[in-house]
């Protein structure tokens, strides 16, 4: 495993979550190197989204914990794990639909201005030079996923895959350290995913920073994955490089069902 | 960074814009034009003013956070009654009238806007219907205590509060308190809350702590309902709990709705006309109620959204029209 210098950015151990009787994950474990980009497959109903809602604090987990940059982040409010440097986008997509696409990433900016309601109501220089400078970082984390020109349109108006990406922009400007990918491609067609591609390896570049992607694409996940974990009924039953797991019996098992002779 | 020119221009003209009105009405008054019944128009006038306060106040629940509250009667209640409480000990003290007026304005938004606080904690962390419900308790539990405290009167009629707001206080009140909430809005705050609205689970992945926010904006809202009630106080000089019964607040809620949830535009032309509609139909005060259910149900058909929508006024957009210019794409206005 490509194990750098320092802490894993995300490490979890024995991560799991039981809801009544059913383990919807159960120990789980992880590591995330800095700017490495790591796939999570699984069949439908693996947990793999529930592994998202554990590390973003949608959900608390029962067992285990999990650690950021070597700090643990067990039982913290969803903001405050934001803040801390995990962001996410979501498997339907969840924009604020009947705001503008430039306000959609700005409200992600919040936590990061200063203003208080003096400087609102009075509109003060501190007001406007900090609307200025998140205005134009918006703009900038917008021409990064190629939504440059759409600023004032509503978000419910665009276009599936720009919808998609919108949500890549708005996780972005959360300035995380891991950004969680649940499902970037479904739906789109070859083309929309090819430019997806481009985008994520671009925003790993230019931000240094972690991926963990869950997708059912699996021609984009051999792509741009450097290791895989695949899930199944909550356990991982296998993980390493995609060769391997393209290879192996148990995740051929998962996806294809057993040969019964 | 300084203010951009296009917004100097834009809030100086919506400023003039005022001014001209403010004129208006001054003339009018001045003038007699509406000979004896002066003083009743100007007293319509003002009931004006006071219910945009609290109409609009309660837009930014309704329409910026996307919650009912069924209760904002409770909090204009909080606000009459801690102002007339606060302005009676004042007054007689040689301290000029405006001055009272702001001091026991203040003091009712306050005492609002924490009740704002404490109702907002717990009840904000349900949603829809859930919390619809949790207010109009709210309101209820205020109107019952008030009805039984000895500083409130004890159920009788509260009298004798001194009549410092009229129509000319009371238009600059409501003009400095919508100004304020309408740069809440257009602000990061705005922005904020409006998110949490359309989706609250991104919002929170996106960093934003749903609860604070939402707390917040309920007590700012809390806080002009105080406002809107400290003029009410100073205004009719006597008030009764049951006054802020169930029914205002649902006429409260009712104006935003045919204004438009998240107009703030729509808000204060809902308020002003829904709440000289009253008194301007009185002669046929039978069928008051039925022309004023009528509308509601009208709107709701036709203009869901109600009748202004989202949509906000500028004066700046209307004059670019009038010149015939490139009209450019810019929100801010009254």
């Amino acid at each position: 495993m490509a194990e750098k210098n320092n802490t894993p950015v995300l490490k979890a151990q024995n991560l799991g979550i039981q809801f009544g009787g059913l383990k919807a994950v159960d120990d789980f474990n992880m590591e995330i190197g800095q700017s490495e980009l790591v796939g999570l497959i699984g069949p439908n109903g693996a947990g793999k989204t529930t592994v998202f809602n554990l590390i973003t604090g949608v959900y608390k987990p029962t067992e285990g914990s999990f650690y950021l940059n070597g700090k643990k982040m067990n039982g913290k409010k969803t903001h405050q794990i934001v803040e801390a440097g995990i962001a996410r986008t979501f498997q339907n997509i969840r924009l604020f639909k009947k705001m503008t696409v430039i306000d959609n990433v700005k409200a992600a900016m919040q936590e990061k201005t200063t203003y208080n309601m003096a400087d609102a109501v009075f509109r003060t220089k501190k007001y406007w030079a900090e609307e200025a400078a998140l205005t134009k970082r918006a703009k900038e984390l917008l021409e990064i996923v190629h939504l440059a020109g759409k600023e004032e349109l509503l978000a419910a108006n665009l276009p599936y895959g720009q919808q998609r990406r919108l949500e890549i922009a708005r996780a972005l400007a959360t300035d995380m350290k891991l950004l969680l990918l649940d499902e970037p491609a479904a739906g789109m067609n070859p083309t929309e995913t090819e430019e997806l591609l481009e985008i994520i390896n671009f925003i790993r570049d230019e931000f240094k920073i972690s991926v963990l992607l869950i997708e059912h694409d699996m021609s984009l996940v051999m792509k741009i994955c450097q290791r895989i974990q695949v899930l199944d009924f909550g356990t991982t039953i296998a993980a390493g490089t995609p060769q391997e797991i393209a290879s192996n019996p148990k995740v051929i098992e998962a996806y294809l069902g057993k040969d019964d002779e | 960074m300084k203010m951009p020119k296009k917004y100097k221009r834009s809030y100086l003209l919506n400023f003039l814009g005022l001014l001209l009105l403010y004129g208006i009405f001054v003339a009018m008054f001045e003038s007699q034009i509406f000979g004896t019944s002066t003083t009743y128009v100007k007293g319509i006038f003002t009931t004006a003013c006071y219910t945009i306060v609290m109409v609009t106040s309660l837009n930014l629940v309704v329409g910026c956070m996307g919650e009912f509250s069924l209760g904002h009667a409770g909090f204009v209640s909080v606000g009459a009654y801690f102002s007339a409480i606060t302005s009676n000990a004042l007054v007689g003290k040689g301290i000029p009238d405006l001055l009272i007026l702001i001091i026991a304005l203040l003091v009712g938004g306050l005492a609002a806007g924490l009740t704002g606080v404490l109702v907002g904690i717990p009840a904000l962390r349900l949603r829809g219907d859930y919390l619809a419900i949790v207010t109009v308790a709210f309101a209820e539990i205020i109107r019952v205590c008030f009805c039984n405290f000895e500083f409130t009167g004890g159920g009788k009629t509260m009298s004798g509060i001194a009549k410092l707001a009229d129509f000319y206080w009371a238009f600059w009140i409501m003009v400095v308190c919508v100004t304020i909430m309408f740069m809440y809005v257009r602000s990061r705050y705005g922005r904020t809350v409006k998110s949490i609205r359309e989706d609250y689970i991104a919002a929170a992945a996106s960093g934003i702590n749903v609860t604070y926010y939402k707390v917040l904006t309920f007590a700012v809202a809390a806080f002009f309902a105080g406002v809107g009630g400290g003029l009410y106080a100073h205004y009719m000089t006597a008030m009764i709990p049951t006054n802020f019964n169930f029914n205002y607040s649902a006429e409260l809620l009712s104006e935003v709705i045919i204004g438009g949830t998240g107009s703030l535009t729509g808000s204060v032309i809902g308020a002003a006309f829904l709440s000289s509609l009253p008194e301007l139909m009185r002669q046929f005060s039978t069928y008051r109620m039925l022309a004023y259910s009528i509308v509601l149900v009208l709107v709701m058909i036709f203009r869901p959204g109600g009748i202004f929508g989202t949509w906000e006024f500028s004066l700046t957009r209307l004059l670019e029209k009038f010149d015939r210019r490139r009209p450019h794409v810019q929100k801010e206005g009254e």
